[in-house]
């Protein structure tokens, strides 16, 4: 990297403790700072407030703090076009998006990182948990973030290389109580602000409610894979593979066991629910999957190689083999241990110790070569 | 990094004798106004004196006319709503234009939510409205016509002179929002039939959070602010003295010789700005015409095809202040509602112009500079 105050550094600002941090660490160590906050859905709360109002007041109070401009920009089309349209469309597929995945790879990393180019950044940050290294060549390789429990790879997993190759990550090697530390002892407006969970378009909300404002929701039979119905349900967009709450039902005479889901049939309109956590039609040996990203070239590795994976987020990693095409766009990930819940629409990333390689989109799981029926 | 300014309808910084009256008067003359000892006498002297130079700026026939409040918005706000509520049992029926500022579309918005109503005039290519249309809206009922005398975003004049002598036909009261045009224009309230004029100081020079209200005789109102019988109870609160003494200087700085030097300076300014842009081969188109008697402290301009958001942030990356729009929630920019009702909702200058304004301290060699920042970033812009 040439000098730090030639080097400017666009820094996507949400209004957390997060992205402050980063923008004051980069600011303390002398780089040319400038935070932008994006605004990428428009929501507004009980009193007619837009909720990113708040999130905007937080960012113009610390970027004061810090002493670098900062200005915002407006990504609700591109959210709504990129982002909502594709999670829309995989719910009406009975499939479990993962918007997180989609905005990094279409909105932080696309739009905002055009819109950072144009006022002349050489490089953009957010307060992501992942850590980059650079080889001597340029290649980058996306590393997991210094805190496990923080580790932010998942959602970054369908970057490209030319993506991270502009992307520095301030706080990856620190773990979120120091963060929370330096926020605090350098005064930050953010310091003690809550963390944002959930996905950022539906907040706090009910979940069912929000999708039936965009869905309909067609319900229908809730049934054991003999065929005995055991209730009904709202939706299947509504339910996800290994759910157990919300069901509605007891355990029966037979067994005490919880209910969990087992599967979906789109076809039908059916909601297949069995007993029991370990239930057998839950567990996958194989996947396959589509959208097949990978950070930095593999060629080296041939078309088949072992690794480890996470299937969802916050998941310890499981071993695995990759079989990938000919042309690399399709994969089949055989599982070394049986999977639990294995979700067609949600990523299957892979790692190498705490490289992450890259994903694919889930989009069947296979019990012995026998589709599981989740969508 | 140099910092140029060139957002002068936005606000202007103070003038250097403003801060040095107004200074003066911080340290002499705490008094309260309205108090009957020597302190308040103190202070009260002050404020009549400024109250006079205020007046004659306008032609007003009494120094009582003028009434002072926290600026153009109060201003325009008490001219709006409280003299509809003092003449509902005469009419309900305003009339505006399209281009007003805020502080006149909402509380029209207001008024119409408690049962008025309320015409917005159309406008032309020049932001300007017909006369004949303002002709055709007046009816019996109507009580109060707001036209604005220059635009704040495009710096159209309207012809106040001639819309006075209409209005005076009518039962209606006028009132104009000169807040932009006050201290570039001469304004002669009893010549012009007008009723009711705002005015903000900061615009020319003057303190923040202050600005008057011109009320002529057979104008009355309640005050919008309920309190003491300050301003002859038409507005309550204990006067600002230091900062309407140094509005009086600003104003006091600005004779007629004084504006056309100003409106001259402004002009070669945008001259040298038009040139230098076209002399750079940049693409662009003047908002509102090119009428010689337009604001000329206001250009606003339509870079073709070069969106307006991420240009406004790389001027100010280097040092250049303008605007785009009025900004709203988030920071984002809301497209203005005065290029709307010039151009449509179609247009692409809502999303591709920006205002440049400028004010006594700029320079020719400002101008220049912001010449090749916009070449270059246009260029850069438009490439990617």
């Amino acid at each position: 990297m040439q000098d730090n105050r030639q080097t400017r550094v666009v820094v996507g600002m949400s209004g957390g403790v997060d992205s402050s941090v980063v923008a004051y660490l980069l600011k303390q160590q002398g780089y040319d700072v400038v935070g932008v906050f994006m605004k990428n859905w428009d929501d507004k709360d009980d009193s007619g407030v837009c909720t990113a109002t708040q999130d905007y007041e937080d960012v113009a109070k610390v970027a004061n703090q810090i002493g670098i401009p900062y200005y915002s920009i407006n990504f609700e089309k591109e959210y709504w076009d990129r982002v909502f349209s594709y999670f829309l469309d995989e719910y009406r597929h009975g499939r479990t998006p993962n918007p997180d995945v989609m905005c990094n790879k279409e909105i932080k990393f696309k739009a905002f990182l055009d819109y950072a180019l144009q006022l002349d950044a050489d490089y953009i940050a957010m307060g992501h948990y992942a850590q980059i290294r650079r080889d001597a060549d340029g290649t980058v390789h996306l590393l997991r973030g210094a805190d496990a429990n923080k580790d932010q790879t998942y959602f970054l997993s369908q970057l490209s290389q030319q993506q991270l190759q502009k992307a520095i990550f301030p706080i990856g090697n620190l773990q979120k109580p120091e963060v929370r530390k330096i926020a605090e002892q350098a005064g930050l407006a953010t310091a003690h602000k809550k963390d944002s969970t959930g996905v950022c378009f539906i907040g706090e909300r009910n979940f069912r409610q929000f999708l039936g404002e965009f869905l309909p929701a067609k319900p229908g039979l809730m049934k054991t894979v003999d065929g005995a119905v055991i209730g009904k349900h709202y939706g299947l967009m509504n339910y996800t593979i290994g759910q157990r709450r919300g069901l509605g039902i007891g355990g029966n005479s037979n067994s005490s066991q919880p209910w969990f889901v087992i599967g979906k049939d789109l076809q039908t309109n059916t909601l297949y629910v069995g007993q029991g956590f370990h239930n057998p039609h839950l567990y996958a040996d194989t996947l396959d999957g589509s959208q097949v990203s990978f950070i930095a070239p593999i060629e080296q590795r041939g078309l088949k190689f072992h690794c480890t994976a996470k299937f969802r987020y916050r998941q310890k990693d499981c071993g695995v083999t990759l079989k990938l095409s000919a042309d690399r766009k399709k994969v089949s990930v055989i599982f070394d241990q049986p999977a639990r819940a294995v979700t067609p629409g949600q990523e299957v990333v892979f790692y190498d110790g705490d490289e992450c390689l890259g994903s694919a989109t889930i989009d069947h799981a296979y019990q012995q070569q026998r589709v599981l029926q989740y969508v | 990094m140099k910092h140029i300014y060139l957002d002068n309808a936005g606000t202007t910084p103070m003038a250097p004798e403003v801060i040095k009256t107004m200074t003066i008067a911080m340290e002499q003359t705490f008094g309260n106004a309205s108090s009957t000892h020597f302190f308040g006498r103190q202070a009260r002297k002050v404020l009549d004196e400024s109250r006079q130079i205020i007046a004659k700026s306008i032609n007003a026939k009494r120094d009582d006319q003028i009434v002072f409040t926290s600026g153009g918005t109060e201003s325009d706000n008490t001219a709006v709503v409280q003299t509809a509520l003092a003449r509902q049992h005469e009419g309900k029926h305003l009339i505006t234009t399209a281009v007003e500022h805020e502080a006149i579309l909402k509380p029209m918005k207001y008024l119409e939510s408690l049962g008025f109503e309320v015409t917005y005039l159309p406008v032309d290519h020049d932001g300007l409205i017909s006369l004949d249309d303002l002709r055709q809206a007046i009816r019996p009922d109507t009580i109060l016509v707001s036209i604005m005398t220059g635009n704040n975003e495009v710096g159209s004049h309207f012809p106040i002179h001639e819309i006075g002598q209409i209005v005076a036909e009518s039962n209606a009261w006028f009132h104009t929002d000169a807040v932009q045009a006050y201290g570039l224009l001469d304004f002669d309230v009893q010549a012009d039939r007008i009723d009711l004029l705002s005015t903000s100081a900061h615009k020319l020079n003057g303190p923040k959070f202050l600005g008057f209200l011109y009320r002529s005789d057979r104008v009355k109102f309640p005050s919008l602010i309920k309190g003491g019988d300050q301003e002859l109870k038409r507005r309550a609160g204990t006067e600002n003295v230091p900062a309407i003494a140094g509005f009086a200087k600003a104003v006091s700085l600005l004779d007629s010789a004084a504006k056309q030097a100003k409106r001259q300076k402004f002009i070669d300014l945008q001259q040298r700005l038009l040139e230098g842009l076209q002399k750079n081969g940049v693409e662009f188109e003047v908002n509102g015409g090119q009428r010689p008697d337009k604001l000329p402290h206001v250009l606003n301009l339509w870079f073709k095809g070069c969106p307006a958001l991420p240009l406004l942030t790389n001027l100010d990356l280097n040092g250049i202040a303008a605007s785009a729009g009025s900004a709203c929630t988030a920071g984002s920019i809301d497209p203005s509602h005065v290029l709307l009702a010039i151009y449509g909702k179609d247009s692409p200058r809502l999303n591709e112009s920006l205002r440049f304004s400028f004010g006594f301290e700029n320079t020719v060699a400002e101008i220049n500079y912001t010449v090749q920042v916009l070449a270059k970033t246009i260029k850069k812009l438009k490439r990617g």
